[in-house]
């Protein structure tokens, strides 16, 4: 070829310098574990329905979500959402609101009527879940996914356990309830009602079933002894809860005290509020900083006029005079008795001091171990006898409905395991995705979305659900100010910052791959990756 | 904040892409069918700002003209690094110059189109920092006198990198360079010397004068968009950290590049006729310490005797261009977000 003057080369392209051999640290994609998703006790991957949400893709979110909990539109009311308090935006201004969307999605797919994904192809085998509550429920939809027949037994007319018997419908309407159990039910469950288990193993053989889920709850109100003259009413919080969920509340006068500090004790007062009490007070004998309760209940609970007595015990009740004593706390932070006393003017007494387990059921099961009123239960939720699994407020564990979905959910897997004969699947968690792995600059500044609240004086006198849900809009919103913690999210930066093009976009969903022809390991991708999910390691020399 | 628009997305505007928008919405650096100006092979420096602010503006002119593009380069870092003759990393027409005469060049290339007819093809002219303010500034100042049409960049990385670090007139007052060492008392380079080229392009009252830095690549697709759009000479100023001659990790060369402009030290704005229309707003206002200390070229401010004396200076700098250029925003989005409802 002709050249022009003093050239005596081809023009060659760069490419044939591989400046990937300059570099000693080399980029990886990880995939971390998100703090929410790490903190959910029902194991949901919260971080990746936020983002099939943040497209507006409502419900390949809310199949997402069902893949762990059957629940959402439940736990988007009465979840304490731990993961609300781990997650990683706290830092930066607000947590992410996710329950809010839990809720929003959950409804949503009511509205639609999305069924749940359908039963597995048929096992066979069969599984006796003893308590339709959040634990036997959440058990009998993995089961039914699992492929195996479920018969589900309750001694109650009806299905849902403490969410039906325990959680005011101010809470947790009892359409949205129903709405989410019936979904369960489609699936093709043997449904029992009203029949008491008194014997387990009998029960079993007799229905010559394959292993036995106990979620029997704790439904038995504890009692303390207080002189009280016979005039004087007494009740426990457990009771009152159960009377009014069956619409048969009982007489309870204007002057209410509820002895207690947990959430049912708030429960037990708010529900009074609402049944025509003017006086609602909580007598507790520790102080705020030590209530068992959560934040967000007391603080509504105080917002609706219910008064608390902190550091008071009751000492007797006669006829309509309770005697309380002032406590002190010692330097361990025990209550101890000052001999100071009061009266307090009461028309009656509820106590909510906390609620034990009937367990009758498994005398005749000698290996199944009871210690300190609760079923000892392996990780994999087997009791000491084999084949007998247990989960929810029957075993060691904070008693909350969240805390039951996710038993059930892991009952179901190991009784799977244990029908099959095959070791369950133990998905290894990835490490924890911490907050100085981000790169906040990149998140826009956007404070949360507050969930709107019923007026105060409407939701004294009715049983009307006190928070409201978000819009879409909102609901859209909240979703799209997840950080997404140590999962990529295809924005393009580590494509875009290489000064030399060594990233290869994949396409949507695709994500991205490193050129290490060229890559020369400077790290500009890693530090600028907004979520973290760029790891530098050395390179083998 | 009374309403919040819809298409609010994590991470808005400052990531390079988004999935959620319009192909019109996204970056050119987030379209897998970009460019690639300058592409992979070339032997820049691991994290080197020039070579990625340099793939930015001509990826943004190549989609602005079209495609009808030819850049003339001045020798320097940018030309040494991507044309080891025979090997070139550049998929444009491109013409290597002397190091001086880069405008000058460009101003022959833009008349010699416009005699052949082609209208269509736009001209740029890229150079360093030494290329633009010293070296070349005679035949940058006659461009923009005779207003030709050409959009010079400057890739700024505010001294001589390819000889071996040397001061240039772009380079920062206490700055460690070969020629300005860190010793004395007034160690490093001196206060009050040095050339600020916007301003002085802008008092050539050409239609269109820009800053920009590698850290808002948004911003910096805007102005070559906007600098396209018009014709006649127009300036467009890069700010490119050098992780070699700035002393910096080669992981920070963004993280040093949004610090240069979130202390004020560097002032992201653009002027119209010689005026200025637009600035870019500080977000997280930072103290100069932040972005001195992360520079081995200003190590010596830091150490056992710290100079608080010079970082002080230089504070006033940064603090005298967030005046001038107005450069906080008027209400701060992220001051106090808390207890606002949207």
């Amino acid at each position: 070829m002709e050249r022009p003057f003093a050239i005596t080369l081809d023009v060659g392209s760069s490419h044939a310098n591989r400046t990937g051999s300059w570099r000693v640290e080399r980029p990886v994609y990880v995939d971390r574990l998100p703090p929410c998703n790490d903190a959910c006790p029902a194991g949901e991957d919260i971080q990746g329905w936020l983002y099939q949400s943040e497209p507006g893709d409502y419900e390949a979110a809310w199949r997402q979500l069902v893949e762990d909990n059957p629940f959402p539109a439940v736990m988007g009311r009465i979840c304490y959402h731990p993961c609300e308090t781990s997650c990683n935006r706290v830092q930066l201004d607000e947590a992410v609101g996710i329950n809010a969307v839990e809720r929003f999605l959950g409804d949503h797919a009511i509205e639609r009527g999305w069924s749940l994904p359908a039963a597995g192809p048929d096992s066979g085998k069969r599984v006796l879940v003893v308590g339709a509550g959040p634990a036997g429920l959440s058990a009998t939809y993995h089961l039914k996914r699992l492929g195996h027949s479920v018969s589900l037994v309750d001694s109650a007319p009806k299905l849902g356990g403490m969410m039906r018997y325990g959680i005011p419908a101010y809470r947790l309407p009892r359409a949205v309830l129903d709405a989410e159990i019936a979904r369960i039910v489609a699936l093709g469950v043997d449904v029992v009602l009203d029949h008491t288990v008194d014997d387990i193993r009998r029960e079993r053989d007799e229905g010559g079933f394959d292993a036995v889920f106990l979620a029997v709850g704790a439904q038995l109100g504890r009692r303390v002894d207080i002189p009280a003259g016979d005039s004087s009413r007494i009740l426990d919080a457990v009771s009152l809860l159960h009377r009014v969920a069956d619409d048969d509340p009982p007489m309870l006068g204007r002057r209410v005290v509820v002895y207690g500090g947990g959430d049912t004790a708030l429960d037990a007062a708010r529900t009074a509020r609402r049944l025509g009490a003017t006086d609602a007070v909580i007598v507790y004998r520790r102080n705020r900083d030590r209530m068992p309760a959560h934040g967000e209940e007391l603080e509504e609970a105080l917002d609706e006029g219910i008064t608390m007595r902190w550091l008071t015990t009751v000492n007797s009740f006669e006829d309509d005079r309770l005697v309380l004593e002032k406590m002190r706390l010692d330097d361990e932070g025990f209550p101890q008795p000052t001999g100071e006393f009061e009266d307090l003017g009461a028309d009656s007494l509820i106590l909510a001091l906390g609620q034990d387990t009937d367990l009758s059921l498994i005398d005749e099961a000698p290996n199944v171990v009871v210690d300190d009123g609760v079923v000892e239960v392996l990780p994999t939720m087997m009791t000491g006898e084999s084949g007998i699994f247990a989960g929810g407020d029957a075993v060691p564990s904070p008693r909350t409905a969240t805390v039951a979905i996710g038993h059930g959910k892991r009952a179901a897997r190991s009784i799977d395991g244990y029908i099959s004969g095959e070791e369950p699947d133990q998905p290894g968690r990835h490490e924890l995705a911490s907050f100085d792995r981000l790169n906040t600059w990149y998140f826009s500044d956007a404070p949360r979305t507050k969930r709107p609240e019923l007026e105060r004086a409407r939701r004294q006198s009715t049983f009307d659900e006190v928070v409201e849900g978000l819009t879409e809009e909102n609901a859209l919103f909240e979703a799209r100010r997840c950080l997404s913690c140590g999962n990529c999210f295809e924005c393009d930066n580590c494509f875009g910052v290489c000064p030399d093009n060594a990233v290869i976009k994949l396409g949507p969903s695709e994500r991205y791959k490193f050129d290490y022809d060229f890559c020369k390991g400077c790290g500009i991708c890693a530090t600028e990756c907004p979520c973290g999910a760029i790891d530098m390691i050395p390179e083998r020399i | 904040m009374t309403t919040q628009p819809i298409h609010f997305y994590q991470v808005g505007s400052f990531a390079v892409g988004n999935r959620l928008l319009d192909d019109d919405g996204r970056t050119v650096q987030s379209d897998p069918n970009r460019t690639n100006s300058l592409d992979s092979g070339h032997r820049a420096c691991q994290g080197c700002g020039e070579a990625l602010g340099a793939r930015y503006a001509i990826d943004a002119a190549m989609r602005a003209s079209q495609g009808r593009l030819v850049a003339v380069n001045a020798t320097g870092c940018l030309e040494v690094f991507s044309t080891p003759y025979p090997e070139t990393s550049w998929r444009i027409p491109w013409l290597h110059s002397l190091f001086g005469n880069a405008p000058a060049v460009a101003t022959g290339v833009a008349a010699a189109l416009k005699v052949k007819g082609k209208s269509d093809v736009r001209v740029v002219a890229q150079a360093g920092d030494g290329g633009t303010v010293d070296i070349g500034f005679g035949c940058l100042s006659g461009m923009f006198e005779r207003n030709d049409d050409v959009l010079f960049i400057c890739y700024d990385n505010e001294a001589y990198m390819n000889t071996g670090v040397q001061r240039s007139g772009a380079t920062p007052p206490a700055a460690r360079t070969a020629t300005t060492e860190a010793i004395g008392s007034e160690a490093g380079n001196a206060f009050g010397q040095g050339k600020d080229l916007p301003r002085i392009a802008m008092a050539h009252d050409i239609p269109y004068v820009a800053t920009a830095t590698v850290a808002d690549l948004h911003d910096l697709e805007d102005k070559v968009e906007r600098a396209m759009q018009v014709h006649g000479a127009r300036y467009l100023h890069i700010l490119v950290p050098c992780p070699l001659g700035w002393g910096s990790a080669s992981s920070d060369t963004i993280r040093v590049a949004r610090l240069a402009k979130e202390t004020g030290l560097f002032p992201v704005f653009e002027a119209v006729d010689g005026k200025v229309t637009g600035v870019s707003p500080i977000r997280h206002r930072t103290p100069v310490e932040e972005y001195l200390s992360i520079q081995g070229r200003y190590a010596h401010l830091f150490g056992e005797h710290p100079r608080t004396d010079i970082i002080a200076r230089i504070q006033a700098m940064a603090d005298r261009n967030i005046t001038t250029y107005g450069l906080l925003a008027e209400e701060p989005a992220d001051i106090d977000p808390k207890g606002v409802d949207v």
